[in-house]
Protein backbone atom coordinates (compact mmCIF):
# COMPACT_ATOMS: atom_id res chain seq x y z
CA UNK A 1 0.00 0.00 0.00
CA UNK A 2 2.87 2.36 1.28
CA UNK A 3 6.23 1.83 -0.15
CA UNK A 4 9.35 3.99 0.35
CA UNK A 5 12.22 2.93 -1.86
CA UNK A 6 15.39 4.33 -1.11
CA UNK A 7 13.98 7.23 0.28
CA UNK A 8 16.37 9.98 1.49
CA UNK A 9 16.13 13.90 3.11
CA UNK A 10 18.90 16.35 3.51
CA UNK A 11 18.67 19.76 5.44
CA UNK A 12 22.04 21.77 4.26
CA UNK A 13 24.72 18.91 5.49
CA UNK A 14 22.46 17.41 7.61
CA UNK A 15 20.79 13.99 6.59
CA UNK A 16 17.79 13.64 8.51
CA UNK A 17 16.93 10.59 6.35
CA UNK A 18 19.43 7.61 4.95
CA UNK A 19 18.12 5.66 2.34
CA UNK A 20 15.63 4.15 3.75
CA UNK A 21 13.22 1.60 2.21
CA UNK A 22 10.00 -0.16 3.83
CA UNK A 23 6.83 -1.74 2.68
CA UNK A 24 3.84 -0.88 4.41
CA UNK A 25 1.08 -3.62 3.29
CA UNK A 26 -2.62 -2.80 2.83
CA UNK A 27 -4.26 -3.02 6.37
CA UNK A 28 -1.20 -2.91 7.92
CA UNK A 29 -1.12 -0.42 11.34
CA UNK A 30 2.70 0.22 11.15
CA UNK A 31 5.00 1.94 13.66
CA UNK A 32 7.95 3.95 12.99
CA UNK A 33 9.55 4.64 16.58
CA UNK A 34 13.17 5.77 17.22
CA UNK A 35 14.85 8.48 19.54
CA UNK A 36 14.26 12.31 18.94
CA UNK A 37 16.04 13.08 15.51
CA UNK A 38 16.00 9.52 14.16
CA UNK A 39 14.26 10.89 11.20
CA UNK A 40 10.98 9.23 11.92
CA UNK A 41 8.45 12.06 12.02
CA UNK A 42 10.12 13.53 8.26
CA UNK A 43 10.05 10.04 7.04
CA UNK A 44 6.05 10.45 8.06
CA UNK A 45 5.56 13.68 6.46
CA UNK A 46 7.75 12.66 3.34
CA UNK A 47 4.67 10.25 2.82
CA UNK A 48 1.74 13.04 2.47
CA UNK A 49 4.57 15.46 1.00
CA UNK A 50 4.84 18.10 3.52
CA UNK A 51 8.60 17.35 3.32
CA UNK A 52 9.16 16.47 -0.39
CA UNK A 53 12.30 13.55 0.13
CA UNK A 54 15.99 14.63 -1.35
CA UNK A 55 15.71 11.22 -3.64
CA UNK A 56 13.91 7.82 -3.44
CA UNK A 57 10.63 7.22 -4.56
CA UNK A 58 7.26 7.03 -2.82
CA UNK A 59 4.02 5.06 -3.61
CA UNK A 60 0.87 5.56 -2.21
CA UNK A 61 -1.40 2.50 -3.40
CA UNK A 62 0.95 1.88 -6.32
CA UNK A 63 1.22 5.70 -7.55
CA UNK A 64 4.60 7.31 -7.30
CA UNK A 65 3.22 10.08 -4.76
CA UNK A 66 4.49 13.34 -7.64
CA UNK A 67 2.10 12.03 -9.93
CA UNK A 68 -0.62 13.67 -8.05
CA UNK A 69 -1.06 17.28 -7.39
CA UNK A 70 -0.26 17.46 -3.83
CA UNK A 71 -3.43 18.74 -2.48
CA UNK A 72 -5.22 16.14 -3.81
CA UNK A 73 -2.67 13.41 -2.62
CA UNK A 74 -2.92 15.06 0.94
CA UNK A 75 -6.63 14.41 0.61
CA UNK A 76 -6.64 10.93 0.13
CA UNK A 77 -4.45 10.83 3.01
CA UNK A 78 -5.70 11.33 6.32
CA UNK A 79 -3.52 13.21 8.96
CA UNK A 80 -3.50 13.22 12.47
CA UNK A 81 -0.72 15.64 14.40
CA UNK A 82 -0.20 15.89 18.32
CA UNK A 83 -3.26 17.39 19.80
CA UNK A 84 -5.00 16.84 17.29
CA UNK A 85 -4.61 20.14 15.42
CA UNK A 86 -8.18 21.34 15.30
CA UNK A 87 -9.13 24.09 13.94
CA UNK A 88 -9.74 26.46 16.74
CA UNK A 89 -11.88 28.81 14.81
CA UNK A 90 -14.65 25.87 14.05
CA UNK A 91 -16.59 23.73 14.92
CA UNK A 92 -16.18 20.23 15.90
CA UNK A 93 -18.54 18.78 13.04
CA UNK A 94 -17.07 21.41 10.87
CA UNK A 95 -13.81 20.03 11.47
CA UNK A 96 -14.73 17.17 10.96
CA UNK A 97 -15.95 17.79 7.46
CA UNK A 98 -12.52 19.67 6.37
CA UNK A 99 -12.03 17.25 3.95
CA UNK A 100 -15.33 16.43 2.50
CA UNK A 101 -15.86 20.41 2.18
CA UNK A 102 -12.66 20.25 0.39
CA UNK A 103 -14.42 17.90 -1.74
CA UNK A 104 -17.39 19.42 -2.83
CA UNK A 105 -19.48 16.48 -1.17
CA UNK A 106 -22.84 17.81 -0.64
CA UNK A 107 -24.37 18.56 2.74
CA UNK A 108 -26.71 15.86 3.08
CA UNK A 109 -23.75 13.15 2.49
CA UNK A 110 -21.04 15.37 5.00
CA UNK A 111 -23.47 15.91 7.66
CA UNK A 112 -24.38 12.06 7.46
CA UNK A 113 -20.55 11.05 7.57
CA UNK A 114 -19.81 13.72 10.38
CA UNK A 115 -22.78 11.73 12.41
CA UNK A 116 -21.19 8.79 11.71
CA UNK A 117 -17.51 9.58 12.31
CA UNK A 118 -18.48 11.10 15.79
CA UNK A 119 -20.08 7.91 16.78
CA UNK A 120 -17.16 5.85 15.77
CA UNK A 121 -14.67 7.67 18.34
CA UNK A 122 -17.13 8.11 20.94
CA UNK A 123 -18.37 11.16 20.92
CA UNK A 124 -22.30 11.43 20.20
CA UNK A 125 -22.91 14.43 17.85
CA UNK A 126 -25.90 15.79 19.61
CA UNK A 127 -23.67 16.55 22.37
CA UNK A 128 -20.14 17.38 20.97
CA UNK A 129 -21.19 18.61 17.12
CA UNK A 130 -21.44 21.68 18.26
CA UNK A 131 -18.81 22.36 20.92
CA UNK A 132 -15.72 24.45 19.91
CA UNK A 133 -12.27 23.05 20.28
CA UNK A 134 -11.35 24.48 23.32
CA UNK A 135 -14.69 23.13 25.22
CA UNK A 136 -12.91 19.73 24.83
CA UNK A 137 -10.63 17.56 26.31
CA UNK A 138 -7.03 16.52 25.49
CA UNK A 139 -8.62 12.98 25.02
CA UNK A 140 -11.38 14.38 23.19
CA UNK A 141 -9.67 16.62 20.91
CA UNK A 142 -7.84 13.32 19.89
CA UNK A 143 -10.44 11.75 19.11
CA UNK A 144 -11.97 14.47 16.99
CA UNK A 145 -8.78 14.67 15.42
CA UNK A 146 -8.41 11.01 14.11
CA UNK A 147 -12.52 11.45 13.07
CA UNK A 148 -11.34 14.38 10.90
CA UNK A 149 -8.61 12.15 9.63
CA UNK A 150 -11.22 9.61 8.43
CA UNK A 151 -13.14 12.63 6.77
CA UNK A 152 -13.26 10.82 3.65
CA UNK A 153 -12.55 7.31 4.36
CA UNK A 154 -9.13 7.43 2.93
CA UNK A 155 -7.13 4.13 2.39
CA UNK A 156 -4.14 5.66 4.69
CA UNK A 157 -4.25 7.20 7.52
CA UNK A 158 -0.67 8.99 8.88
CA UNK A 159 -0.47 10.12 13.11
CA UNK A 160 2.16 12.01 14.06
CA UNK A 161 2.75 11.14 17.70
CA UNK A 162 -1.25 11.09 17.98
CA UNK A 163 -1.18 10.59 22.30
CA UNK A 164 1.91 11.94 23.34
CA UNK A 165 0.63 15.20 24.46
CA UNK A 166 -1.72 12.93 26.78
CA UNK A 167 -1.51 11.84 29.98
CA UNK A 168 -0.87 8.24 30.95
CA UNK A 169 -4.83 6.51 31.26
CA UNK A 170 -5.92 8.53 28.62
CA UNK A 171 -3.23 8.01 26.04
CA UNK A 172 -3.65 4.10 26.95
CA UNK A 173 -7.68 4.13 26.62
CA UNK A 174 -7.05 6.16 22.98
CA UNK A 175 -4.23 3.21 22.21
CA UNK A 176 -6.99 1.17 22.58
CA UNK A 177 -9.70 3.17 20.82
CA UNK A 178 -7.30 2.83 18.28
CA UNK A 179 -7.14 -0.56 17.62
CA UNK A 180 -10.82 -1.18 18.14
CA UNK A 181 -11.48 2.00 15.66
CA UNK A 182 -8.71 0.06 13.03
CA UNK A 183 -10.53 -3.18 13.61
CA UNK A 184 -14.04 -2.00 12.13
CA UNK A 185 -12.03 0.40 9.04
CA UNK A 186 -9.03 -1.46 8.66
CA UNK A 187 -6.88 1.35 7.16
CA UNK A 188 -3.51 1.14 6.05
CA UNK A 189 -2.05 3.24 9.50
CA UNK A 190 1.35 4.49 9.95
CA UNK A 191 2.23 6.54 13.45
CA UNK A 192 5.07 7.89 14.80
CA UNK A 193 6.15 7.85 18.32
CA UNK A 194 8.69 7.98 20.70
CA UNK A 195 7.20 5.96 22.92
CA UNK A 196 8.32 1.84 22.33
CA UNK A 197 5.38 1.08 24.53
CA UNK A 198 2.85 2.27 22.24
CA UNK A 199 5.08 0.87 19.14
CA UNK A 200 4.87 -2.73 20.44
CA UNK A 201 0.98 -2.48 21.95
CA UNK A 202 0.05 -0.54 18.64
CA UNK A 203 1.76 -2.07 15.88
CA UNK A 204 1.39 -5.06 13.71
CA UNK A 205 4.95 -4.44 13.31
CA UNK A 206 7.62 -1.73 14.05
CA UNK A 207 9.60 0.06 12.23
CA UNK A 208 12.51 1.14 15.07
CA UNK A 209 15.34 3.60 13.65
CA UNK A 210 18.25 5.15 14.48
CA UNK A 211 19.76 8.64 14.86
CA UNK A 212 20.76 9.22 11.20
CA UNK A 213 17.35 8.36 9.66
CA UNK A 214 18.89 4.60 8.95
CA UNK A 215 16.53 1.55 10.16
CA UNK A 216 17.54 -0.37 12.65
CA UNK A 217 15.42 -3.27 12.62
CA UNK A 218 11.65 -3.56 11.11
CA UNK A 219 9.71 -6.52 12.74
CA UNK A 220 6.65 -7.78 14.19
CA UNK A 221 6.22 -6.51 18.02
CA UNK A 222 7.21 -10.24 19.23
CA UNK A 223 9.94 -11.11 16.71
CA UNK A 224 11.56 -7.71 17.95
CA UNK A 225 10.99 -8.87 21.57
CA UNK A 226 12.54 -12.20 20.72
CA UNK A 227 14.95 -11.56 18.28
CA UNK A 228 16.62 -8.04 18.60
CA UNK A 229 18.75 -7.19 15.78
CA UNK A 230 21.70 -5.43 17.40
CA UNK A 231 22.68 -4.12 20.40
CA UNK A 232 20.80 -0.66 19.64
CA UNK A 233 17.71 -2.08 18.74
CA UNK A 234 18.14 -4.28 22.93
CA UNK A 235 18.45 -1.15 24.23
CA UNK A 236 16.16 0.37 23.23
CA UNK A 237 13.45 -1.97 24.46
CA UNK A 238 15.26 -2.10 27.29
CA UNK A 239 16.46 -4.88 30.31
CA UNK A 240 12.89 -6.32 30.46
CA UNK A 241 12.08 -6.97 26.93
CA UNK A 242 11.61 -10.70 28.00
CA UNK A 243 9.01 -9.79 30.18
CA UNK A 244 7.00 -7.53 28.19
CA UNK A 245 7.33 -9.81 25.34
CA UNK A 246 5.18 -12.32 27.71
CA UNK A 247 2.32 -9.91 27.29
CA UNK A 248 2.07 -10.55 23.23
CA UNK A 249 2.59 -14.18 23.62
CA UNK A 250 -0.79 -16.21 23.69
CA UNK A 251 -1.34 -18.80 26.89
CA UNK A 252 -2.82 -20.74 24.26
CA UNK A 253 0.79 -21.57 22.93
CA UNK A 254 2.03 -23.05 25.97
CA UNK A 255 2.13 -26.65 26.43
CA UNK A 256 0.68 -27.39 29.90
CA UNK A 257 1.11 -29.99 32.49
CA UNK A 258 -1.88 -32.29 32.82
CA UNK A 259 -4.37 -31.19 35.60
CA UNK A 260 -3.54 -34.08 38.43
CA UNK A 261 -6.96 -33.18 40.39
CA UNK A 262 -5.26 -31.51 42.97
CA UNK A 263 -7.20 -28.05 42.81
CA UNK A 264 -5.03 -25.22 42.09
CA UNK A 265 -5.85 -21.77 43.84
CA UNK A 266 -4.93 -19.36 40.79
CA UNK A 267 -7.25 -19.40 37.86
CA UNK A 268 -5.98 -17.80 34.67
CA UNK A 269 -8.50 -18.01 31.44
CA UNK A 270 -6.38 -19.65 28.41
CA UNK A 271 -7.09 -16.47 26.17
CA UNK A 272 -4.82 -14.62 28.52
CA UNK A 273 -1.28 -13.73 27.80
CA UNK A 274 2.03 -15.50 29.41
CA UNK A 275 2.16 -12.24 31.39
CA UNK A 276 -1.33 -12.86 33.31
CA UNK A 277 -0.39 -16.43 33.41
CA UNK A 278 2.98 -15.89 34.88
CA UNK A 279 1.20 -13.10 37.35
CA UNK A 280 -1.05 -15.77 38.48
CA UNK A 281 1.29 -18.19 38.95
CA UNK A 282 3.78 -16.16 41.22
CA UNK A 283 0.74 -15.26 43.56
CA UNK A 284 -0.27 -18.73 43.38
CA UNK A 285 1.34 -19.99 46.66
CA UNK A 286 2.20 -23.30 45.05
CA UNK A 287 3.65 -22.19 41.99
CA UNK A 288 0.70 -23.25 39.92
CA UNK A 289 -2.26 -21.97 38.16
CA UNK A 290 -4.99 -23.47 36.95
CA UNK A 291 -5.79 -22.73 32.92
CA UNK A 292 -9.47 -23.06 32.23
CA UNK A 293 -11.29 -22.08 29.61
CA UNK A 294 -14.56 -21.15 31.36
CA UNK A 295 -15.40 -23.70 33.87
CA UNK A 296 -13.38 -26.46 31.94
CA UNK A 297 -9.82 -26.98 33.41
CA UNK A 298 -7.57 -27.45 30.38
CA UNK A 299 -4.18 -27.89 32.42
CA UNK A 300 -1.72 -26.41 34.69
CA UNK A 301 0.66 -23.92 33.83
CA UNK A 302 3.78 -23.13 36.35
CA UNK A 303 6.87 -21.24 36.04
CA UNK A 304 8.81 -23.85 33.74
CA UNK A 305 5.75 -24.31 31.73
CA UNK A 306 6.03 -20.62 30.69
CA UNK A 307 9.73 -20.18 30.50
CA UNK A 308 9.66 -22.85 27.91
CA UNK A 309 6.69 -21.34 25.95
CA UNK A 310 8.32 -17.80 25.99
CA UNK A 311 11.53 -20.04 24.34
CA UNK A 312 9.79 -20.87 21.85
CA UNK A 313 6.54 -18.78 20.97
CA UNK B 1 0.83 43.14 18.73
CA UNK B 2 -2.26 45.07 20.24
CA UNK B 3 -6.10 44.57 20.70
CA UNK B 4 -7.10 41.07 19.98
CA UNK B 5 -10.28 41.00 21.85
CA UNK B 6 -13.74 40.89 20.49
CA UNK B 7 -15.59 44.15 21.74
CA UNK B 8 -17.77 43.98 24.26
CA UNK B 9 -21.56 43.66 24.02
CA UNK B 10 -21.83 47.10 26.94
CA UNK B 11 -19.35 48.77 24.63
CA UNK B 12 -21.17 48.86 21.25
CA UNK B 13 -24.62 49.57 23.10
CA UNK B 14 -23.36 52.64 25.21
CA UNK B 15 -21.38 54.30 21.95
CA UNK B 16 -24.47 55.13 20.15
CA UNK B 17 -25.72 56.43 23.47
CA UNK B 18 -22.47 58.61 24.42
CA UNK B 19 -22.50 60.08 21.05
CA UNK B 20 -25.87 60.85 20.66
CA UNK B 21 -25.61 62.27 23.94
CA UNK B 22 -23.41 64.35 23.22
CA UNK B 23 -24.16 65.87 20.29
CA UNK B 24 -27.44 67.00 21.80
CA UNK B 25 -25.64 68.68 24.27
CA UNK B 26 -23.34 70.32 21.99
CA UNK B 27 -26.52 71.73 20.27
CA UNK B 28 -28.59 73.23 22.77
CA UNK B 29 -25.45 74.83 24.90
CA UNK B 30 -24.56 76.39 21.00
CA UNK B 31 -28.62 77.01 20.59
CA UNK B 32 -29.34 78.69 23.94
CA UNK B 33 -26.33 80.83 23.66
CA UNK B 34 -26.29 84.48 22.12
CA UNK B 35 -24.28 84.17 19.33
CA UNK B 36 -22.95 87.60 16.62
CA UNK B 37 -23.92 86.64 13.38
CA UNK B 38 -20.08 86.53 12.05
CA UNK B 39 -19.95 83.14 14.28
CA UNK B 40 -23.66 81.87 13.34
CA UNK B 41 -22.65 81.69 9.45
CA UNK B 42 -19.82 79.06 10.64
CA UNK B 43 -22.04 77.32 13.01
CA UNK B 44 -24.91 77.02 10.33
CA UNK B 45 -26.20 73.67 9.53
CA UNK B 46 -25.21 74.11 5.72
CA UNK B 47 -21.23 75.09 6.32
CA UNK B 48 -21.15 72.87 9.17
CA UNK B 49 -22.67 69.80 7.04
CA UNK B 50 -20.26 70.41 4.24
CA UNK B 51 -17.08 69.80 6.58
CA UNK B 52 -18.73 66.54 7.98
CA UNK B 53 -19.38 65.49 4.87
CA UNK B 54 -15.58 66.81 3.79
CA UNK B 55 -14.36 64.82 6.64
CA UNK B 56 -16.04 61.72 6.08
CA UNK B 57 -14.93 61.80 2.45
CA UNK B 58 -11.59 61.81 2.95
CA UNK B 59 -10.89 59.89 6.47
CA UNK B 60 -12.92 57.12 4.34
CA UNK B 61 -11.29 57.61 0.79
CA UNK B 62 -8.10 57.40 2.70
CA UNK B 63 -9.03 54.79 4.84
CA UNK B 64 -9.59 52.46 2.17
CA UNK B 65 -6.82 52.68 0.10
CA UNK B 66 -4.46 52.62 2.99
CA UNK B 67 -6.73 49.05 3.58
CA UNK B 68 -5.92 47.96 0.03
CA UNK B 69 -1.99 48.56 0.51
CA UNK B 70 -1.27 47.63 3.35
CA UNK B 71 -3.12 44.28 4.09
CA UNK B 72 -1.77 42.83 0.63
CA UNK B 73 1.23 43.99 1.95
CA UNK B 74 0.91 42.67 5.35
CA UNK B 75 -0.04 39.52 4.14
CA UNK B 76 3.01 39.52 1.49
CA UNK B 77 5.00 40.58 4.68
CA UNK B 78 4.45 37.52 6.62
CA UNK B 79 4.79 35.00 4.31
CA UNK B 80 8.07 36.09 2.73
CA UNK B 81 11.95 36.16 4.74
CA UNK B 82 13.19 38.92 6.58
CA UNK B 83 14.31 40.08 3.60
CA UNK B 84 11.10 41.98 2.61
CA UNK B 85 9.73 42.23 6.00
CA UNK B 86 12.61 44.54 7.78
CA UNK B 87 12.61 47.06 4.95
CA UNK B 88 8.73 47.01 4.60
CA UNK B 89 8.46 47.77 8.51
CA UNK B 90 11.04 49.90 8.25
CA UNK B 91 9.16 52.16 5.08
CA UNK B 92 6.25 51.82 7.04
CA UNK B 93 7.35 52.91 10.24
CA UNK B 94 9.23 56.08 8.67
CA UNK B 95 5.57 57.18 7.54
CA UNK B 96 4.42 57.41 11.20
CA UNK B 97 7.62 58.84 12.28
CA UNK B 98 7.49 61.71 10.39
CA UNK B 99 4.86 64.61 12.22
CA UNK B 100 1.83 65.00 10.41
CA UNK B 101 2.14 68.57 9.50
CA UNK B 102 5.63 67.80 8.33
CA UNK B 103 4.60 64.83 5.66
CA UNK B 104 1.32 66.99 4.81
CA UNK B 105 3.85 69.56 4.04
CA UNK B 106 6.00 67.22 2.01
CA UNK B 107 3.31 65.83 -0.14
CA UNK B 108 2.07 69.20 -0.80
CA UNK B 109 5.10 70.28 -2.60
CA UNK B 110 4.02 67.51 -4.93
CA UNK B 111 0.64 67.84 -5.53
CA UNK B 112 -0.49 71.44 -4.51
CA UNK B 113 -3.68 72.63 -2.64
CA UNK B 114 -5.52 69.47 -2.95
CA UNK B 115 -7.82 66.76 -1.89
CA UNK B 116 -5.55 64.37 -3.39
CA UNK B 117 -2.89 65.79 -1.03
CA UNK B 118 -4.16 64.84 1.77
CA UNK B 119 -5.47 61.98 1.51
CA UNK B 120 -1.54 60.90 0.18
CA UNK B 121 -1.01 62.13 3.45
CA UNK B 122 -3.18 60.16 5.38
CA UNK B 123 -2.58 57.20 3.67
CA UNK B 124 0.70 56.78 4.18
CA UNK B 125 0.01 57.56 8.17
CA UNK B 126 -2.56 54.83 8.34
CA UNK B 127 -0.92 51.97 6.19
CA UNK B 128 1.32 51.00 9.34
CA UNK B 129 -1.02 49.95 11.62
CA UNK B 130 -2.39 48.10 9.62
CA UNK B 131 0.53 46.59 8.01
CA UNK B 132 1.92 45.50 11.56
CA UNK B 133 -1.53 44.16 12.73
CA UNK B 134 -1.64 41.94 9.78
CA UNK B 135 2.04 40.63 9.74
CA UNK B 136 1.90 40.28 13.62
CA UNK B 137 -2.20 38.63 13.45
CA UNK B 138 -0.81 36.59 11.08
CA UNK B 139 2.73 35.34 12.34
CA UNK B 140 0.40 34.66 16.09
CA UNK B 141 -1.50 32.31 14.51
CA UNK B 142 -0.96 28.95 15.91
CA UNK B 143 1.47 26.59 13.65
CA UNK B 144 -0.07 23.68 14.53
CA UNK B 145 -4.11 24.69 12.76
CA UNK B 146 -1.38 25.36 9.58
CA UNK B 147 0.16 22.74 9.30
CA UNK B 148 -3.16 20.36 9.64
CA UNK B 149 -5.04 22.11 7.32
CA UNK B 150 -1.77 21.79 4.65
CA UNK B 151 -1.77 18.02 5.69
CA UNK B 152 -5.47 17.93 4.75
CA UNK B 153 -4.94 19.28 1.63
CA UNK B 154 -5.56 23.13 1.43
CA UNK B 155 -4.02 25.02 -1.18
CA UNK B 156 -1.95 27.90 -0.17
CA UNK B 157 -5.12 30.54 -0.87
CA UNK B 158 -7.36 28.41 1.09
CA UNK B 159 -5.13 28.02 3.92
CA UNK B 160 -4.82 31.81 4.16
CA UNK B 161 -8.59 32.51 3.52
CA UNK B 162 -10.10 29.62 5.79
CA UNK B 163 -7.38 29.21 8.51
CA UNK B 164 -5.27 32.49 8.69
CA UNK B 165 -7.29 35.31 8.03
CA UNK B 166 -10.05 33.76 10.25
CA UNK B 167 -7.26 33.78 13.19
CA UNK B 168 -5.80 36.43 12.94
CA UNK B 169 -8.98 38.75 12.62
CA UNK B 170 -9.28 39.94 15.75
CA UNK B 171 -5.55 41.61 15.36
CA UNK B 172 -6.01 42.71 12.16
CA UNK B 173 -9.30 44.33 12.72
CA UNK B 174 -7.70 46.00 15.77
CA UNK B 175 -4.71 47.40 13.16
CA UNK B 176 -8.03 48.66 10.86
CA UNK B 177 -9.66 50.41 13.84
CA UNK B 178 -6.12 52.51 14.96
CA UNK B 179 -5.56 53.21 11.59
CA UNK B 180 -9.50 54.63 11.23
CA UNK B 181 -9.55 56.86 14.54
CA UNK B 182 -5.68 58.11 13.55
CA UNK B 183 -7.33 58.94 10.64
CA UNK B 184 -10.46 60.84 11.36
CA UNK B 185 -8.31 62.79 13.84
CA UNK B 186 -5.19 63.62 11.57
CA UNK B 187 -7.67 64.37 8.44
CA UNK B 188 -7.94 67.79 10.38
CA UNK B 189 -5.38 68.55 9.05
CA UNK B 190 -6.41 68.74 6.07
CA UNK B 191 -7.27 72.35 5.68
CA UNK B 192 -3.80 73.63 5.99
CA UNK B 193 -3.38 71.95 2.29
CA UNK B 194 -7.05 72.17 1.13
CA UNK B 195 -8.58 69.27 2.40
CA UNK B 196 -11.37 70.74 3.84
CA UNK B 197 -13.03 68.65 6.46
CA UNK B 198 -13.43 70.05 10.09
CA UNK B 199 -10.34 71.82 10.64
CA UNK B 200 -11.52 74.50 8.33
CA UNK B 201 -14.12 75.00 11.49
CA UNK B 202 -11.92 74.78 14.03
CA UNK B 203 -9.06 77.08 12.15
CA UNK B 204 -12.29 79.51 11.36
CA UNK B 205 -12.59 79.74 15.44
CA UNK B 206 -9.01 79.85 16.22
CA UNK B 207 -8.48 82.91 13.84
CA UNK B 208 -11.35 84.73 14.89
CA UNK B 209 -9.25 87.04 16.79
CA UNK B 210 -9.30 85.06 20.02
CA UNK B 211 -12.44 86.59 20.83
CA UNK B 212 -14.29 84.40 24.19
CA UNK B 213 -16.94 83.44 21.86
CA UNK B 214 -14.87 82.23 19.30
CA UNK B 215 -13.52 79.44 21.41
CA UNK B 216 -17.55 77.96 20.93
CA UNK B 217 -16.88 77.41 17.64
CA UNK B 218 -13.44 75.24 18.17
CA UNK B 219 -15.20 73.21 20.53
CA UNK B 220 -17.92 72.36 18.14
CA UNK B 221 -15.00 71.44 15.38
CA UNK B 222 -13.36 69.31 18.01
CA UNK B 223 -16.54 67.59 19.43
CA UNK B 224 -17.79 66.95 16.29
CA UNK B 225 -13.73 65.35 14.94
CA UNK B 226 -14.00 63.20 18.53
CA UNK B 227 -18.19 61.96 17.65
CA UNK B 228 -16.74 60.88 14.24
CA UNK B 229 -14.02 58.97 15.47
CA UNK B 230 -16.03 57.11 18.25
CA UNK B 231 -18.78 56.67 15.37
CA UNK B 232 -16.32 55.61 12.75
CA UNK B 233 -14.50 52.73 15.91
CA UNK B 234 -18.37 51.93 16.48
CA UNK B 235 -18.96 50.82 13.33
CA UNK B 236 -15.34 48.92 12.93
CA UNK B 237 -16.75 47.20 16.13
CA UNK B 238 -19.78 45.92 14.65
CA UNK B 239 -17.94 44.60 11.37
CA UNK B 240 -15.56 43.05 13.73
CA UNK B 241 -18.76 41.19 16.02
CA UNK B 242 -19.92 40.00 12.76
CA UNK B 243 -16.49 39.05 11.06
CA UNK B 244 -14.26 37.81 13.99
CA UNK B 245 -14.96 34.00 14.48
CA UNK B 246 -15.52 32.89 18.47
CA UNK B 247 -12.96 30.48 19.58
CA UNK B 248 -13.41 30.73 23.63
CA UNK B 249 -17.33 31.23 23.64
CA UNK B 250 -19.61 28.64 22.93
CA UNK B 251 -22.13 29.26 20.24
Amino acid sequence: MISLEHVTRHYGDRVAVDDLSVEIAAGELAVLVGPSGCGKTTTLRMINRLVEPTSGTIRVGGRDTRELPVTELRRSIGYVIQQGGLLPHLTVAENVATVPRLLRWDRARTRARVEELLELVGLPPAEYASRLPRALSGGERQRVGVARALGADPPVLLMDEPFSALDPITRLRLQGELLRVQSLVRKTIVVVTHDIDEALRLGDRVVLMRTGGRIAQVATPGTLLAHPASDFVAGFLGGDRTLRRLALVPLRSAELRPADGAAAVERVEAAASLRDALEAVLRSPDGRAAVVDGDRVLGVADAEVIRRAAATG
Amino acid sequence: MSGGRRPGTLRLALTPFAVGTGLLVLYLWVHTADVPPEEASVLSAGFLGTRVAQHVELTVTSFLIAAAIALPLGVAAARSGRALRVPLLLAANLGQAVPSIALLALVFTVTGFTFRTTVIALVVYAVLPILRNTLAGLQGVDPDAVEAARGMGMSPVQVLARVEVPLASPVILAGLRTALVLVVGTATLGNFVGGGGLGDVIESGLTASGLEPASRIVVVGAVLVAALALTADWMLGLVERAVVPATWEER
